[in-house]
């Protein structure tokens, strides 16, 4: 069995690692992550730290303005600043 | 010599994410939680002489948000809000008797402790995202809160797919870190 086939680099397992905190890692790719895990402390102290932080992201459901959203703040603001220089 | 120093210009890029995040998570309404940051920002601007550099430019809008919030509630809780809210239970018969079951209490449901917690928590979040560089920040916002996904985030901000997920394990990094720092020690 070629290494590269099952045995994946420390970057590559947090680059899968990462992309499996937006469900976007695929099954082959998690099982992969998951031999990596079994003897690599440095991927497994990641892997705790980044689920952590998406645990955490879910419970405190943490909500930002969507770019057209804050588009329109902005011009709506940057107007009345304008103004204000103005005067 | 004032402590920290007050740039308008850099008020909706640097603080309308904590401003929102603060204010939706009181008002529970996004229309409502903008105009209440639109109001805050041109309530700061007009009273920015009067900003004398002890706290923070962010310390000070959030002063000034949290009255617009309370006034807001003072404006909805009027004697006209009050009478529209009894007005819905005692007039609506085809609902009649689904009253208790609306009221009663769900076990799942959040007490007010973990809504407060979460709201801390959200806070801690926050003041974490906002140490990290703007960029790694902006694509961080998009990708985990705004659930855009990866296609999108690269049109919009020009950069390539491998490029966002450099940025966003950048972005884990520092934050996991930094909520280790801040809010699990």
């Amino acid at each position: 069995m070629k290494k590269s086939f099952l045995f994946i680099s420390c970057d590559e397992a947090q680059h899968i690692c990462d992309k499996a905190q937006y469900g976007e890692a695929s099954g082959w790719e998690r099982f992969k992550l998951n031999v990596r895990l079994i003897y690599c402390g440095i991927t497994k102290n990641y892997s705790k730290k980044n689920q952590k932080l998406t645990e955490n992201l879910e419970k405190a459901d943490v909500k930002c303005l969507k770019t057209e959203e804050r588009n329109k703040l902005e011009k709506h603001f940057n107007e009345e600043l304008a103004k204000q220089n103005q005067g | 010599m004032p402590k920290h120093k007050i740039d308008p210009n850099n008020w909706v890029k640097l603080y309308s994410d904590y401003l929102f995040n603060y204010t939706i998570t009181r008002v529970n309404d996004r229309e409502i939680a903008q105009d209440l940051i639109s109001e805050t920002f041109l309530a700061g601007l007009k009273s920015m002489k009067n900003f004398k550099g002890e706290a923070s430019e962010r310390t000070w809008l959030i002063s000034i948000l949290k009255r617009k919030i309370i006034d807001y509630y003072r404006k909805i809780n009027s004697n006209k809000g009050k009478a529209e809210v009894r007005m819905g239970y005692i007039n609506s018969e085809e609902s009649e008797g689904d009253w208790l079951e609306e009221r009663v209490s769900d076990p799942f449901d959040k007490t007010a402790e973990d809504t407060l917690v979460n709201s801390e928590l959200g806070d801690a979040i926050y003041d974490c995202i906002e140490k990290i560089p703007q960029k790694q920040a902006d694509v961080f916002k998009m990708k985990t809160i705004l659930n855009y996904d990866t296609e999108t985030i690269c049109n919009e901000l020009n950069i390539s797919a491998s490029n966002l997920w450099v940025i966003i394990h950048r972005a884990r990094t520092a934050l996991a870190d930094c909520m280790e720092d801040n809010w699990f020690n």
